[in-house]
């Protein structure tokens, strides 16, 4: 398969997690904190979201270069006569 | 529920990527296999966590949310011994059948196996299944939509009726489910089952984080609650002195042996991520790579319920408190709310007559609560505007995961097993490969209507999921005894599978749980026996079914003729050639990896007994 999932699902996080932490950078000391535990979730899940979204980007991005071993269908085991396969 | 811009932004982008990645791989669906098998060419990290994705339906999440707090920690028997043991077993052993006999569904190796009429039999009633259970995912969904009133705000404002809120619900999830499952077939929908695992974690996990640290922390959560909760396994010495009411033999055999094994080893659902990675090696090492998330699930989905029975209910701001949608009972409901929130315990309302708008109870004047409404209902408490549209769409991705999965069992089997198998046998690739896109369509439909035969009559939903239970439950054995005894025969096979539905039909029929009437609980024949809970009358009935399964698989196969040995080379595991290991590095090796699994269980277990 030629499309790498790493590279959706990084750019993904890494767009939620950019907006949530914008959001949550814009709305310190909001009161809607005090629904969470006084914590600043959104920015601080916010980051969290994106390092992990850069981070799976670039590890799509950077296999998606290198060339993928051929699969292999079936079993590699010698498996005699008379398999009932196709 | 107050929705703002930013909660809508994060859920449109989760649609707008769920799509994309439809698109994005509709170039690759070249032939049947691309579409029904993804090309049997992806890592296996995906296909394992797309394993336990395609089980961590919605039902999955909410339900093991309200068993959290119906029961505790306990509810964790049911990821630990009632997951783990099967998956390590199914890779370890059994994947080398399966993958290896290049079979491209879980019947049509029955049929390699065994013979064409255990084939049909397993793939009909699978068929049915799956179109049902992703019926039953849809009408949840649009449900928890109508109850958290999602859409509520934006309806109003286009001025269109609130009624029509569950209608757009269904269809909505439908289409989305469509394209991209008709776009980028099996391949797609694993895709987005990982997409969902990673949303799953990423919503949940500050969602305990936040509560734990709410309650103060594990200790303080241990004291609000009684000791029960937070040990899996007191009082399992008998069935009447813990919460479950199952005792600890019921419990390993029934969840843990016939059950979980049931599942994890010959359900479709699960098994075809498995068959779409890139090699056997691979294959072997997807259930053990999901074994490890699912083992820390758990602390995900069923902590959740606990914390919110432990939450102290005082400022309760933007929680939903009954199920209660209907529009008749509004005005008396509202009287009736405050009660509700009183009688309920934590975060969980009290369960409302939707007619009388009264709190219900049980025959001892106890409130009944509604469990299901833990997991949503921690969201909205705990989780301020911002990531409480990431909470949302995690719930969302779910629903639509379960979805999928199930759809996309289905037009293989229709397909492979029923279109190509009994209705058309000699088409072009081309043409099964149409009739897999189609196949979708009609997949969808059908669980469109089940989601609306769901909403009329809901002891049909009850009803089925029963059936389907006596079909699953003696399915193990016949694929232990045919990957594992080369004596067993297609007769036998087949013959075994009837009488163990039989069994577990007589089973329920005679059986009652203590506090049930005869009736969908059982009893319908005469009681002979009465169960201490549902759960352990469940346990039981698959018990049942597996062993009369498994014996009279053996007396038939035994009076019937055997085939030659060199037919099932690849199919038993006495005539197979053990697969290599030595060529992978040593911690790659299935059987390390399975037992550093069974250690990190056996700690888990230690550390909350």
């Amino acid at each position: 398969m030629n499309l790498d999932l790493r590279v959706p699902m990084g750019a993904l996080f890494t767009l939620v997690g950019g907006i949530m932490s914008i959001f949550g950078f814009f709305t310190r000391g909001s009161n809607i904190y005090e629904r969470s535990a006084g914590l600043n979730i959104n920015l601080i899940w916010g980051v969290v979201m994106l390092v992990f979204g850069v981070t799976m980007y670039t590890l799509g991005r950077r296999a998606d270069k290198r060339p993928k071993p051929q699969s292999v269908e079936g079993t590699a085991r010698p498996l005699g006569h008379g398999h009932g396969g196709h | 529920m107050n929705l703002t811009l930013i909660d809508w932004l994060i859920m449109l982008l989760y649609f707008v990527f769920v799509l994309g990645i439809g698109f994005a791989l509709k170039r690759f669906m070249k032939t049947s296999k691309d579409f029904f098998q993804a090309g049997r060419a992806l890592p296996a990290w995906i296909c394992g966590l797309a394993f336990i994705s395609a089980n961590l339906g919605a039902q999955e999440v909410i339900g093991m949310g309200a068993s959290g707090a119906k029961y505790g920690i306990a509810t964790s028997h049911f990821y630990w011994i009632g997951a783990i043991p099967a998956m390590i077993f199914v890779g370890v052993f059994m994947m080398p059948f399966y993958y290896g006999s290049k079979a491209r569904s879980v019947p049509e190796f029955l049929r390699l196996r065994f013979d064409e009429k255990t084939r049909a039999y397993n793939a009909c009633s699978f068929a049915v299944m799956t179109v049902f259970s992703s019926g039953i995912s849809m009408y949840a969904m649009a449900r928890l939509i109508q109850t958290l009133h999602v859409f509520d705000s934006l309806f109003i404002k286009m001025n269109m009726p609130l009624g029509w809120i569950f209608h757009f619900a269904v269809v909505i999830s439908a289409v989305i489910v469509l394209g991209y499952i008709f776009l980028g077939g099996l391949t797609s929908a694993i895709y987005n089952e990982v997409l969902q695992f990673f949303l799953i974690v990423a919503g949940f996990l500050p969602l305990v984080w936040v509560g734990l640290k709410n309650v103060g922390g594990w200790n303080g959560l241990k004291a609000s609650l009684p000791s029960a909760y937070t040990h899996s396994w007191q009082g399992m010495t008998n069935p009447h002195n813990n919460p479950l009411g199952v005792e600890w033999f019921g419990l390993s055999m029934g969840l843990a042996f016939v059950l979980s094994f049931g599942y994890w080893c010959t359900d479709f659902l699960v098994i075809q991520t498995a068959m779409a990675s890139d090699s056997e090696e691979s294959a072997r090492r997807v259930p053990l790579i999901a074994a490890i998330p699912k083992m820390f699930f758990p602390f995900l989905v069923i902590l959740p319920g606990l914390i919110a029975i432990a939450t102290p209910a005082i400022t309760q701001h933007a929680m939903v408190h009954t199920h209660v949608v209907g529009t008749s009972a509004r005005g008396l409901v509202a009287t009736d709310l405050n009660n509700s929130v009183m009688m309920g315990k934590g975060l969980i309302p009290a369960k409302v007559n939707p007619v009388t708008g009264k709190v219900m109870t049980d025959e001892k004047g106890n409130p009944l609560l509604d469990y299901d409404l833990a997991i949503p209902n921690m969201l909205l408490y705990y989780f301020p505007t911002g990531i409480l549209g990431l909470g949302l769409t995690a719930l969302l991705a779910s629903f639509m995961s379960g979805m999928a999965g199930n759809v996309t069992a289905f037009n293989t089997v229709w397909t492979y097993d029923l279109y190509q198998g009994y209705i058309h046998k000699n088409a072009s690739d081309s043409h099964y490969l149409k009739m897999g896109r189609w196949a979708t369509v009609g997949g969808i439909l059908l669980s469109i209507g089940a989601a609306y035969a769901a909403t009329s009559f809901n002891n049909i939903m009850d009803t089925l999921q029963l059936v389907f239970s006596f079909v699953n439950a003696p399915l193990f054995a016949t694929f232990l005894l045919g990957m594992f005894w080369k004596r067993t025969t297609g007769h036998g096979a087949f013959t075994g599978l009837i009488s163990g539905t039989v069994a577990a039909i007589l089973h329920h029929g005679l059986t009652l749980p203590t506090d049930a009437h005869p009736g969908i609980h059982g009893g319908w024949i005469a009681v002979v026996h009465l169960y201490p809970s549902q759960m352990a009358q469940n346990f039981w009935t698959a018990i049942w079914a597996f062993s009369v399964n498994f014996v009279i698989t053996v007396v038939i196969s035994l009076m019937t003729k055997p085939r030659p040995e060199p037919e099932l080379v690849g199919l038993v595991y006495s005539l197979t050639p053990k697969p290599v290991e030595h060529t992978m590095a040593w911690y790659a090796r299935p059987k390390v990896i399975a037992v550093g699994l069974i250690a990190m269980l056996v700690t888990l277990n230690l550390i909350f007994k």
